[in-house]
This record gives structure tokens, sequence and C-alpha cells, in this order.
């Protein structure tokens, strides 16, 4: 079956390899992307305060779109009737709904899975409801985004037992329903997620499922939930491991800059996150060293920019100072940490993809480790999953000076 | 400072002139709206697009008050920093001081004793003597600061109104006194709505060295009737060439009434209050520039000077605020996604109504000087409070 025309152009496009690390161009409906790259949350069809200018400009290529949200308010029909998010939002470049699914386990009280879906409780008026595959692929297909989520079993990695093997067969069996509800094949690109827990046993047949399925891309999913690092950034490379070189693998959930980086060594291409706004809102920001927060008292007298090397408007107009006597009591505050975070983010999508480009991936990773772990404390988790990517980063970690 | 008035304007007293501030390298004509702050920064709009959204230099103009920062920011550290122009990055605008602020420092007549102005902010309530005040001032270099006032409210007793003449008369002395790096003044004028105390402070200031006059008491509850006669009592006795400076004043028709009465510049919560309450302005900025089409009877709350977008009839509507505004919000979103911003509560609501709604009404004073300068201001004014009542009345008999 003939599915998605989204190509990946990986072979043709890959502009920079360093090991498993790849930088590569990938050509999407709305927009032309770089990958590594960070994909900010833009809930309910918009990014906290800040207007699509701004996004463009701070430099978002994809922005993520909660199914569960939006088909509760305005609808998907509503969406659909108006043109598709993309007029709705007026956002020019790309846009990727999630499944609707997540969300509703994770925030519905009373959500249960069969196979036919997830039953839960309208959050409208309580009556029962059941969101199947293929009523989330309708969803989305009114909504319009360039790359669609499957609806996937989800089950936290804290979680053990045969629930976990129930939930990867059953996310398989749901990708052909998704795939058989696809109405838009050639507009909307439909990725798998694959599930499995940190089982490497369940991974590897849920890896091989999707894959037979010769889909647009591939998401790592189940993971961001609290598993211990170790366990997290194993699962990720084994599924880059076993996933087709020539389509994007996206890590959902993912997360902090740390994270970022380690799993782009692994081979990932794309994440998603609600951590820089949502840090931004509690007066937080994301800075090369870790975080800065705004709220201490320590900052009222700080008359330096929140990062003297960063470029974005907030660092090259505001102090700390000022910043700090906004936080927490005037909007403003947030909306200014907002652009700074997402700022970040980009610019570190930005810096992964141009170094690995320009053949100086392993220095970048080094240089960004020496800097958030100045005294060469650099997790044991990190170091492992370098050894496994193929980068030296023993300048940065004190225990492996020799 | 420099401020002029412009010659061979229309009859009564509105004026048109060209107001010259240090910060600012254009020059602004006046009458003139300043733009309402919370700590020099507008409510929603962030300063990339304060400059690259609304038009300049009418945008250029922003009134804050000091006493927002006394939470959380010490006027040593603005000092360091360089004043507000450098704190704030905004180095072509212009500031002015006003203690009171109708959203976060209120004056509280009660307890405003003969030491100092009360003022009931979010946090608490503050005592501010004259020395403090100026020493505040002093670190956040404004353009024009506004001496200390005691405000009161319409129905306050006679002997309260006039010891607040008489506070604030002393006050204003007090920081003459202590403005040691002799910045731009406005003197203020209360006097509540008596007619007589109002001449007699603002006889009184007229007297001082100040820059400027800012005329204070008004936008506390007072009825617009009483408005006009209270305000031509004070720029009677006001020299004509200074610039008359009033806050409070927040309605189109209190605008107008103030222009009429020979005031320059105003500043009021009115496009703040607006926008929170989802409220877009609409009328039009030109007499028989269309019917306003989307005014709708059954609209929540919205008549014809304004729509709310919070109302279900603009789900689905895909046109733009105002059909004909170049702002950035009607030029790049539709009501029907405002509407959605609104209801789930999402900040960039307020952000695209906060620039619609201030270019809009920066659009308002835009029509009023072209008006005084075709000598035509009286005509606007009638016609704009006669085709309201028209539209009024042609809505409410096809209802």
């Amino acid at each position: 079956m003939e599915l998605c025309i989204c190509t990946f152009f990986l072979s043709n496009q890959v502009l920079g390899r360093f090991n498993r690390a790849r930088a590569a161009q990938l050509t999407l409906p709305h927009y032309l992307c770089q990958t590594p790259l960070f994909m900010p949350v833009g809930t309910q069809g918009t990014i906290k305060g800040l207007t699509k200018n701004q996004l463009e400009e701070i430099g978002c290529q994809i922005i993520l779109g909660n199914t569960y949200h939006l088909a509760l308010r305005p609808t998907s029909e509503l969406i659909d009737e108006l043109g598709g998010l993309h007029k709705f939002m007026n956002w020019p470049r790309a846009l990727l709904t999630d499944s609707g699914g997540f969300q509703m386990v994770s925030l519905l009280h009373l959500a249960d899975i069969t196979e036919k879906g997830v039953t839960f409780q309208s959050p409208v008026d309580g009556k029962p409801m059941l969101l199947t595959p293929e009523e989330s692929i309708q969803i989305q297909n009114r909504i319009g985004a360039d790359i669609i989520m499957a609806l996937d079993d989800v089950v936290r990695t804290t979680i053990t037992g045969p629930r976990i093997e129930e939930a990867m067969y059953r996310t398989l069996r749901w990708i052909d329903r998704s795939i058989a509800a696809h109405k838009r094949p050639n507009e909307q690109n439909l990725f798998g997620i694959v599930q499995g827990g940190l089982d490497p046993v369940l991974r590897d047949i849920c890896v091989r499922g999707l894959v037979e399925r010769n889909l647009p891309g591939y998401a790592i999913g189940g993971l961001a939930g609290g598993e211990d690092k170790d366990s997290f950034w194993r699962v990720v490379a084994q599924c880059t491991a076993a996933l087709p070189e020539d389509k994007p693998r996206y890590v959902m959930g993912v997360g902090y800059p740390l994270d970022i980086v380690v799993c782009s060594a692994l081979g990932a291409d794309m994440y998603d996150c609600v951590y820089p706004t949502r840090t931004a809102r509690f007066g937080t920001a994301l800075v090369p060293e870790g975080v800065l927060k705004l709220k201490h008292q320590a900052m009222a007298n700080d008359i330096r920019p929140i990062d003297p090397m960063c470029e974005c408007m907030v660092c090259k107009n505001y102090t700390r100072a000022y910043i700090h006597c906004l936080v927490t009591k005037d909007a403003m505050g947030s909306q200014l940490l907002s652009y700074h975070n997402l700022y970040y983010m980009m610019k570190l999508s930005r810096d992964l993809h141009s170094s690995i480009v320009e053949g100086r991936f392993p220095e970048f990773v080094c240089k960004f480790l020496q800097t958030m772990f100045p005294k060469g404390d650099v997790p044991e988790w990190v170091c492992n999953a370098m050894e496994v990517a193929g980068i030296d980063i023993s300048s940065c970690c004190h225990e492996m000076k020799v | 400072m420099k401020f002029a008035v412009k010659k061979g304007w229309s009859n009564g007293r509105a004026r048109s002139g060209v107001l010259q501030l240090g910060s600012c390298p254009f020059p602004i004509q006046t009458p003139a709206l300043l733009l309402t702050t919370r700590k020099g920064l507008p409510p929603f709009i962030s300063p990339d697009l304060l400059t690259s959204s609304l038009p300049s230099p009418d945008s250029h103009l922003l009134q804050f008050s000091p006493l927002h920062f006394l939470e959380g920011i010490s006027p040593k550290t603005i000092s360091n920093i360089g004043g507000l122009h450098q704190m704030l990055s905004l180095h072509q605008h212009i500031f002015a001081a006003v203690p009171r602020d109708s959203i976060i420092a209120l004056p509280e007549h009660d307890s405003t004793n003969k030491y100092g102005a009360s003022f009931q902010t979010p946090g608490c309530r503050l005592l501010i003597k004259p020395a403090e005040y100026v020493e505040l001032v002093s670190s956040m270099e404004p353009d024009f600061w506004v001496t200390l006032a005691d405000e009161v409210p319409a129905w306050v007793s006679n002997k309260r109104n006039r010891t607040s003449v008489d506070r604030t008369l002393r006050w204003l002395d007090d920081c003459l006194s202590l403005n040691k790096e002799s910045t731009t003044i406005f003197g203020s004028i209360v006097g509540g709505s008596s007619i007589e105390e109002r001449h007699r402070c603002a006889q009184e200031v007229a007297q001082r060295n100040v820059s400027g006059y800012w005329i204070g008491g008004f936008g506390l509850g007072e009825s617009m009737d009483e408005q006009a006669a209270l305000l031509t009592a004070v720029t009677d006795d006001l020299p004509e060439d200074m610039p008359r400076h009033v806050s409070g004043l927040g309605l189109p028709e209190e605008v107008l009434q103030g222009v009429a009465a020979g005031i320059d510049l105003f500043d009021s919560t009115y496009v703040y209050h607006l926008t929170l309450g989802g409220f877009a302005l609409t009328f039009p900025l030109e007499r028989n520039k269309g019917e306003n089409a989307d005014y709708q009877l059954s609209d929540l709350g919205g008549d014809d000077m304004k729509i709310n977008l919070k109302a279900t009839v603009y789900r689905k509507d895909t046109s733009p605020i105002v059909e004909s505004c170049n702002c950035f919000t009607c030029q790049n979103h539709t009501k029907a996604y405002l509407n959605h911003l609104f209801n789930v509560h999402e900040m960039l609501a307020q952000t695209l109504l906060e620039i619609h709604n201030t270019h809009h009404y920066l659009g308002f004073f835009c029509s009023i000087r072209k008006a005084i300068e075709e000598g035509k201001f009286e005509q606007f004014r009638r016609n704009f409070v006669e085709s309201r009542r028209d539209r009024l009345f042609a809505a409410a008999s096809s209802a």
C-alpha cells in the first residue's frame, strides 16, 4: 500500500554524519526542516504568548499540537471547516499532531484501554467516550498537520509485567487500523510509535513490526516517564540502531538539553517537550550551565543578562534583575522567559545540525558537557551512552582522565 | 522638553501641538495617548512587538507608575542598570512617571495623611512621602514625572477636598525643592468635583516653575457630565503654551470632552480593561467610512464601539476584527482564532488583542488631530456622538 510521499531523502540529503549521529534535511509539505530539531509544544494551537512572527524569528520549524485538546476546543470539525490548523493559526511552517492517547491516559481520571481503543469520561459532560485508532486518525486528518501519530497503547516504563507485552502487540495491531483509516496519505505523514517498555526483546519485535509497514517515520515512545536514565538511553540506542537509516526518528517527550544531545549522538532526529515553556512559567531560564532560577533573591540585583552568550532579544536587552521583578507577578515575565528558552532550544537544534554537517560534532559535545559539568562530574549514564555513540568525552570527565 | 501649540487651530479650546522630549528622536503630535504599562512594558505586548507592530512615533509615549517597581527591584539597582530607558531597552520611547495607576497602584484617600500619599497595591498598602517618591523617580530617569498628589474621588466632603488641594500644593513644592537634577516636572492639580477648588489649585500650580500640568482626580468614579466643567475650570487658569496631561479619561467620549477642554495628553486603563474582557474596538475612525457590519445586538456586551470576541457568534468567523485595520492582529489572524484563544485562556489572546486595541485607539487620536488641524473638531466630536446614537437606533429597530 502506498503510504506517503513525505520524503526523507537521507541518502540523498544527508548533510553530515558522525558515527550514529546524523544531520539531515527533512522535507515536509509545509516546510523544509533541518534535523536534529526540537519541536515546541503548542498545546491548543498556540505557544504560550508568542506570536507566529516571534516563533519564526526564534527558528521554530515544526510545532506540535495536542489532538486531545484541539478536539475538545475548538473541535477538529471546526478546524477542518476553516481550512485546517495551519490556516486557523496562520502558521506557515510545519505542524505535528499527537494521537491524543497519551493526554487521555495522563489527564483523565477514568481512562481505560481495551482492544477497541481508549475509553474515557468526556471532560465536558461526563459521558463515556471511546477514542479508537480510526477516530484518532480521522481527527488528525481534519486538523491537517504535516506529521500525524498513530494511536499507541502507551504504558509507563515504571510498570512491569505482562501489561507491557500486551501493549506492544496491541500497538502493532493498532498501526494497521491507523493505516487503513488514514485518508490523506499524500499530504500527511503517519508515524508509528515503538513501544515495549524497557524490554529489549519486546522493543525489537515492535521495531520490526513497524518497519515492515514501511512508514514515513518512526517515533520511540513510552519513555520520558520516570524511568532511570540508564534504561532510557539503552532503549533509544537499541531502537535507533534497528530503525531504517533513511527515515526520521522521533523520541517523544524529550526533553532536557542534555537528553537531546545524548539522543542525537545515538542517532535520533526529532524531539518534543513542554519543559522549556513550562519551566519559563515558573521563572526558570535555560542556560548553557544548566538552569537559572530568576525567582531567587540573588537575581534582584544581578544586572547581567540571563546568558551573556545568547543572542536572543531577551538576553540582548534585559537584565536578570528586571526579569526577576517580573516573574510570577506579570505575564510579561513568562513571555520573555518562554521566548528565551525556546530560542535556546532552537539554537541547540541548529548547533547540533551544523556541528554534524561541519564535521565537529565531538568537539561540540565536549564543549557542551564541559560547560554543563565544569567539575567534570558528567553522569555515568551519559558517559556510557557516549561510548556506545563512539564519541570520546574523556576530556570532560573527571574520572576518565588518566 | 519642548512643547508648542500650533497656531491657527479651530474654534474652542481644542488645540493641536507638538511635543519633543529628549529620548525620542521624533516629535510627538498632540492630543496624544500614553500607553499604559506595568513596570514599563505594556501588560501583554512584548518589547519587540511594541516596536514592530505599533505605529511610530505615536506608540512611543508610555505611562508608568514608579510604585510598581517597589516590589522586586531596588532604586539602586535601577540606577546601576542606567535608568528606565536602559533597563527596558526602549531608548527612543518617552516615559512619563505618574504615581497613580488604576490597575496596580490605586490611591487610597482614606489612608493618605499629611506625611504621604497612600496607595493600594496587590501586595500591600504603601505610604509614599515626597522625598521617597523623588528618590524613586530620580533612579529611573523618566522623561517627565508628575508630582505626588493627594487624589480624592468625587464624593468626599468639602473639607477633605480642600485638604487634598493644600497637601498636593505642599508636596508639589517639596518635589520641586528636592529636584536636584532639574528634570522635567509636571505639577499636579486636584480639586475633586469642586469648581472652586479646581480653580484654586490650578491658579496656584500655574505660579510654580513647572514644565507642564497633570490633572488628577478623574477616572475615580465621577460622572462624565461633571468632567467637562471641572476640566475647563482648570484649563481656564493655565498658560496656553504648556502641555496639559490628564489620567483616567478613557472612553472615547471622555477623551473628546478632554480635548474640547484643552487637554493634550491622555492616559487611562481603557485599552487594558477592554483587552482583559475580550473586547475588541471596532468603531469607525472616520465618519461615513462604512457601516459597522459586525455589530449585532445579541453580541454579549458588545455594542457599536466594540465586539466581544468570546461570543460564540465568532466561532467560525474567518474575517479580521476590522477589515480595513492594518495592525498585526488584523493582518494575520481571524476572529475565529481569537475566539478560540480566549476560550482556552491562552495568553496570546491578550497579546493579539492589546495590539489591535492599542492600534485602533491610536488611530482614534490620529483622527482627532486631523480634525483639529482641519478646523473641524467640534463637528468631528458631534458626528462621533451622533453616529453612535444612529447606529444604536438602527440596530435596535432592526432587532
